[in-house]
């Protein structure tokens, strides 16, 4: 298990990264954290002529928040975002999903960046830039554009990013104080990609719910956002029937796969389950 | 194309030199190059935890990282962790609550174990598991190594 | 003697200073020849399919590459493993004719570093035809059926039925029968550390030496040797002083060490090759797979007559040694710890088109133990009453030790009742019953397992032979097979310092620190005193074909031979010192380090003392003495008996026994399943270190949870393997691993010089049944009983789900 031989470059700059990208024209590889791309590298299911380190890139790591938005430079570690006070008090919900991300020396390499860029549906970031509707900046050839996060996940491992683009920073808007969240994730082991996982957050109003966000990990080849059970609890609030009826909603708007670890009805059935547990708790999280 | 490159690094104090192809592995390099065997291959795919070591100061898997990224960095390895010819509080208590059988993937445990003590010096037992979840021990069942956790957690606050 | 004490405490181990601190000797750690070569091998990717050419030009022509060796060299260049049926099964050390899995070896190339290998063995081009595959061993019985090896003409590797007592006619008189299917998963223990072989070549010599991570038994040896067409003295196998975790599955190794000593001998370099962890996964080893059909026969009061067992063990593309133990290694422990004494056994085994099997933690034990204790609980159900009470009711009485059991066993000892109402008691059994009746109103699914198993220790050496009909065993040509043989040797140097050297292969048992323990004890010293080498090395230490550290051994047999080997050295001891002082040895003792007279009163020798005189002055030896302070025991059980025309075999020496309590609930809506209490309780006979028994029984324990839970080796029906990666294959980590409260009874073996048995299977074997009951309870008022492991989460969700509708 040992990767095959390629050209390996560390650029300084993103410029410099892009040129990089240009010049191979597809058959370069973006390497961030690594985490999941070095396993693919070991086993030779990825085999690219050239690896564009952006590890020696010191402008693309960090975490400040903008209007309202916490950004992210792409190449900030999930440990970071772990321990940022910053993330603890406006992004609560992240922090919470970046537990589940592996384990703690996965997360020392990881960076949210590689997360988000990899597009695995199982995962808890996705999830989380769906849940929140967040977005991210891609910079290619021709400069920046900034992509939903609605816009960004095509199927499997896929998103709508050029090859010669790089996912420069992530956005995200920051939590209402007021605000409930809870990720619910339920995997066969622990620090295992979900087998399914919710993710939400919800803004009571007295017994009215403000804003609902619900999406999935893992329920389908990319991450749900759950429209139409948000609303069901914007109309008829956070009480035990809504949330409830949310839950059942939420099964019928996915479209599970089967694999080894999990029958498709299983994670129909699991997404509904979590929906309704993640929304009591978020509840209780916002009554504190 | 892929020409060897020269890695230069600090490993448990000590600058060392060496010189690999860019898709060497850096657990190879340091068990090949530097001699340094005491880190151990499980997967070579990110999840058994046997290859985890210190990079800079926090503990990750050096079989899904190359050699050449290392350049610059500071590494503790296993073979690092004693001071002054004593073992560390954490390796004392793996031997005093035999948290390790045949010892493959101790040194993985270990510095995922300091990482963990690092940033919480007070966990739960439910904390220790989560963290040292991160290497897979299949001799123990892990009782043993979540005793010794615990016990080095008192004595290193 | 009375010992001096340090066996039965908590010694801390030897062994660790070196592996807390990266110094371990691990097969991968130090080239152990100078311009040592990497080999990586090329699989087949096809379950199934014939070889029809090899084309290596661009591999060859890789810069850094030496060689390579293909199914065409093996074929010319080596034999077949001798396999343990009749069947005409080929197995060569890699494919010749056909691939018979994915992942069997097809070639091997050898370069200058693992890199340039794999590069290399990329570019080789093999001409496959690709042929229907079959996975389930009941498919692969089938008329229709894809058959793997034309010279068999069938899948079936071998068949026997086996009849034990008056089956029939206990059925025939049963109040109740019950019937039941179930289905045991392909697991492996997958050591953390993988194989790793190491083979130079001196062709003036003309021998052979391998480095290697094997495990034993040791009758690998010669079976490899006539594969590569050695004598057995010119083939050299070196075991280094650390393996990374075995469990069993490092038996499997043999056949690359003949494909890399192959391969060293055609390239003409020494080469190395350390399986990675996909190769791992694909081709090492793992136990079988099973269908098994059960029925049991019981009395109206819950008293079991009979039982008849019928499986199918799948054991993948070949019948790989020691297979088909798959099936008969548990022979004389067939009915567990239950009196009844008829029983049918019609046992298959079967090739599909899946990796090979072999011994995995537990041999053939947990499959077996399984199906009974889910029989026991069926038998319960049916007459309403508790399952603790049905088995109180059926098992062997305390009184009736040594126990020959219709099988043939011979149980040595045992207090089966007493070990386990302290299991129930220990889990407070009465009072999990009542929180469970509090549970089920408020509409939890929480259960309560039991099982218990009598746990065999040391594998006679014999019990393969039962895969053989009677009639071949008669023939005068059959040459019978018994045995589990272990030796040691102890020595005092000219200074006075003891040495203990074994050639056993410990993958983490402690072997270092168990026979300083026992050292201590018979000279009167500390642990720190004694130094321990154990190196295996088949030129330089005394071995049999049953050598190694497998099938729980080292705390029964080998053991035995240190505590002789010590007592023989101290009778010498003895004897010199009657010399030396001019009196009757009879009126001298060995305690506390010396040669005392029995008196307490007069002059004493210390071992220090005996040794100078002894190795400085010969001459003061008396007469017919044999120079030197070293002592050689080779200990042997003589219970170890060829299987009879009866096919009763002893099939192992020591029988240990186990007792659990599992409480377990079950959330209806994830299926997860939570352990909430966990009892077990051993009997080991004397328990030489409680500290490394229990990390034995923890260890044990979660390789059977692992097995009931969450791994398998999942094949698609096209033979391709699903769970080849650390991603899919789920090791149990810490957060899964249950809290055990452990106990002990001790039943000392009167087979062994210091009462020990072996425990280094322990729960694996149990873990299974207790959790699958306790599981089974949980749901039992939705109607469903658990027939097949992993209970994974989505199979589970499928039974709650249809018990539901």
């Amino acid at each position: 298990m040992k990767p095959v031989k390629f050209d390996y470059h560390a650029p300084a700059s993103l410029d410099e990264a892009l040129a990089l990208l240009r010049r191979y024209g597809g058959d370069a590889k973006i390497l961030a954290g690594g985490q999941s791309l070095m396993p693919l590298l070991n086993f030779r299911l990825s085999r690219p002529a050239a690896l564009v380190d952006l590890n020696r890139i010191p402008s693309l790591a960090y975490i400040e928040e903008h209007d309202g938005q916490v950004r992210f430079g792409a190449m900030t570690r999930q440990r970071m975002i772990e321990f940022s006070p910053l993330v603890a008090r406006r992004l609560p919900l992240l922090r919470e999903a970046t537990k589940w991300v592996g384990h703690l020396p996965i997360r020392t390499r990881g960076t949210i960046g590689g997360s988000i860029a990899h597009a695995d549906p199982s995962a808890e970031y996705p999830a989380v830039l769906t849940a929140l509707d967040g977005e991210v900046v891609a910079r290619g050839p021709k400069g920046e554009r900034v992509v939903k996060a609605k816009d960004l996940f095509v199927t499997y491992l896929t998103t709508s990013l050029e090859p010669d683009e790089i996912l420069v920073e992530v956005r995200l808007p920051a939590t209402d104080a007021g605000a409930g969240f809870a990720l619910e994730e339920f995997a066969r082991r622990h620090g295992d990609f979900a087998i399914v996982a919710i993710a939400a957050l919800v803004v009571p109003d007295g017994a009215r719910c403000r804003a609902a966000r619900l999406a999935t990990a893992g329920a389908g080849p990319v991450p749900v956002r759950l429209r139409a059970a948000e609303q069901i609890l914007e109309r008829d609030g956070l009480t035990d029937a809504a949330i409830d009826a949310a839950a059942g909603r939420a099964a019928e708007l996915v479209s599970p796969d089967s694999d080894i670890h999990a029958s498709a009805d299983y994670r129909r059935h699991l997404t509904a389950v979590l929906t309704r547990r993640a929304l009591r708790r978020a509840l209780r999280v916002a009554h504190g | 194309m892929a020409d060897a490159v020269t890695v230069r690094l600090t490993v448990n104090g000590v600058e060392r030199e060496g010189r690999c192809e860019p898709r060497k592995l850096l657990v190879d390099f340091l068990r090949e190059d530097l001699g340094l065997t005491g880190t151990h291959v499980g997967c070579e795919h990110g999840i058994c935890g046997a290859c985890t070591i210190l990079i800079d100061g926090e503990a990750a898997r050096s079989c899904i990282m190359l050699a050449v990224q290392a350049d610059g960095a500071e590494l503790l390895t296993i073979e690092g962790l004693m001071r002054d010819g004593k073992l560390h509080p954490l390796q004392e208590a793996f031997r005093e609550h035999h948290g390790l059988q045949c010892g493959f993937c101790t040194p993985g445990m270990l510095m995922t174990a300091l990482d963990l003590l690092r940033t919480n010096p007070s966990p739960t037992e439910a904390e220790i598991r989560e963290g040292i979840s991160a290497v897979l021990c299949r001799c123990t069942g892990y009782h043993g190594i979540v005793r010794a956790v615990e016990a080095a957690a008192r004595k290193m606050r | 003697m009375s010992p001096t004490g340090w066996i039965g405490k908590p010694v801390k181990r030897v062994e660790d200073a070196r592996l807390l601190t990266g110094r371990g000797t691990y097969i991968d750690d130090h080239p152990p020849v100078a311009n040592l070569h990497h080999a990586a091998i090329v699989r087949s990717p096809h379950a199934h399919a014939r070889i029809a050419g090899y084309d290596l030009t661009a591999a060859l022509a890789v810069d850094g590459v030496v060689g390579a060796v293909t199914g065409e060299d093996v074929l010319r260049h080596t034999k077949p493993f001798s396999v343990g049926v009749t069947a005409p099964v080929h197995y060569y050390c890699a494919a010749t004719d056909k691939a018979r899995f994915v992942g069997e070896p097809v070639a091997v190339l050898v370069a200058k570093t693992r890199y340039i290998a794999e590069d290399a063995a990329e570019l080789v081009r093999v001409r496959y035809e690709p042929l229907p595959a079959v996975v389930d061993p009941e498919r692969a019985l089938e008329p229709d059926a894809p058959v793997l090896h034309d010279a068999v003409g069938t899948n079936l590797a071998g068949h026997r039925r086996l009849v034990y007592g008056d089956p029939d006619r206990a059925f025939g008189e049963a109040d109740v029968v019950l019937k039941e299917r179930f289905r045991f998963p392909k697991y492996g223990s997958t050591p953390i550390e993988t194989y790793g072989v190491i083979a130079a070549w001196d062709s003036l010599e003309g021998v052979c030496t391998v480095w290697s991570n094997f495990m034993g038994p040791f009758i690998m040896h010669p079976l490899t040797a006539r594969v590569l067409g050695l004598p057995e003295n010119k083939l050299r196998f070196i075991v280094p002083p650390d393996i990374g975790g075995s469990f069993g599955i490092k038996t499997s190794i043999y056949p690359y060490i003949a494909l890399i000593a192959l391969a060293a001998r055609r390239t003409g370099v020494p080469v190395k090759w350390i399986e990675d962890r996909r190769e791992h996964l694909l081709a090492s080893s793992s136990g079988t797979d099973r269908v098994a059909y059960r029925e049991l026969a019981a009395k109206k009061d819950g008293t079991i007559l009979g039982m008849r067992f019928r499986w199918l063990d799948n054991v993948g593309g070949y019948i790989r040694s020691p297979e088909p133990g798959c099936s008969f290694r548990p022979t004389g422990n067939f009915v567990g710890p239950y009196r009844f004494r008829n029983l049918e056994v019609d046992a298959s085994v079967v090739m599909t088109n899946k990796s090979l099997t072999g011994p995995n933690r537990g041999y053939a034990c947990g499959h077996l133990y399984f199906e009974s204790e889910g029989m026991i609980d069926r038998l319960a159900d049916k007459l309403g009453l508790d399952p603790a009470e049905v088995r109180r009711r059926n098992l062997i009485p305390a009184d009736a030790f040594p126990y020959r059991t219709p099988t043939g066993g011979l149980y040595d000892s045992g207090d089966y009742q007493a070990a386990f109402e302290k299991a129930l008691e220990l889990a407070k059994y009465s009072e999990l019953r009542r929180e469970q009746a509090r549970a089920r109103a408020a509409g939890r699914y929480f259960g309560i397992g039991l099982a218990l198993a009598v746990d065999p220790s040391v594998s006679n050496m014999g019990y393969v032979a039962t895969a053989l009909d009677p009639q071949f065993r008669a023939k005068p040509e059959y040459l019978p097979k018994s045995g589990a043989v272990d030796s040691a040797t102890v020595k005092i140097d000219p200074l006075g310092r003891v040495t203990a050297i074994l050639g056993t292969t410990p993958q983490g048992q402690g072997h270092q620190t168990i026979v300083s323990q026992i050292v201590a004890d018979e000279l009167g010293l500390t642990p720190e005193e004694i130094t321990v080498v154990d190196e295996m090395d088949t030129f330089t230490r005394v071995w049999s074909i049953s050598s190694g550290t497998y099938s729980s051994r080292f705390g029964s047999v080998g053991t035995s031979a240190v505590a002789l080997a010590a007592r023989k050295l101290k009778a010498k001891l003895v004897e010199y010192g009657a010399h030396l002082l001019g009196v009757p040895k009879e009126q001298l003792e060995f305690r506390d380090g010396a040669v005392r007279p029995t008196t307490g009163k007069g002059p004493s020798y210390s071992i220090k003392d005996l040794a100078g005189r002894a190795h400085w002055n010969t001459e003061s030896l008396p007469e017919g003495m044999e120079p030197g302070l070293q002592a050689t025991a080779v200990f042997g059980f003589t219970v170890s008996k060829a299987v009879d025309a009866e096919d009763r075999v002893n099939s192992s020496n020591t029988y240990g026994f186990i007792a659990e309590v599992m409480a377990v609930e079950v959330d209806p809506e994830t299926a997860a399943i939570t352990i909430l209490r966990y009892v077990t309780v051993h009997d080991a006979g004397t328990i030489i270190n409680p500290m490394i028994a229990e990390g034995q029984i923890y260890g044990g324990a979660l390789h059977g949870l692992g097995g009931a839970l969450y791994e398998e080796l999942v094949y698609a029906e096209d033979g391709q393997l699903l769970t080849g990666t650390f991603m899919d294959y789920l090791v149990p980590t810490a957060s899964e691993a249950p809290t055990i409260d452990i106990a002990h009874v001790v039943s000392p073996s009167p087979l062994t010089p210091l009462g020990s048995k072996g425990l280094g299977e322990s729960s694996s074997m149990t873990v299974p049944a207790v959790i699958a009951n306790a599981v089974s309870d949980a749901l039992g008022p939705l109607g469903i009983r658990i027939t097949e492991l992993p209970m994974t989460p989505t199979r589970l969700y499928e039974l709650i789900q249809k018990a539901r509708t």
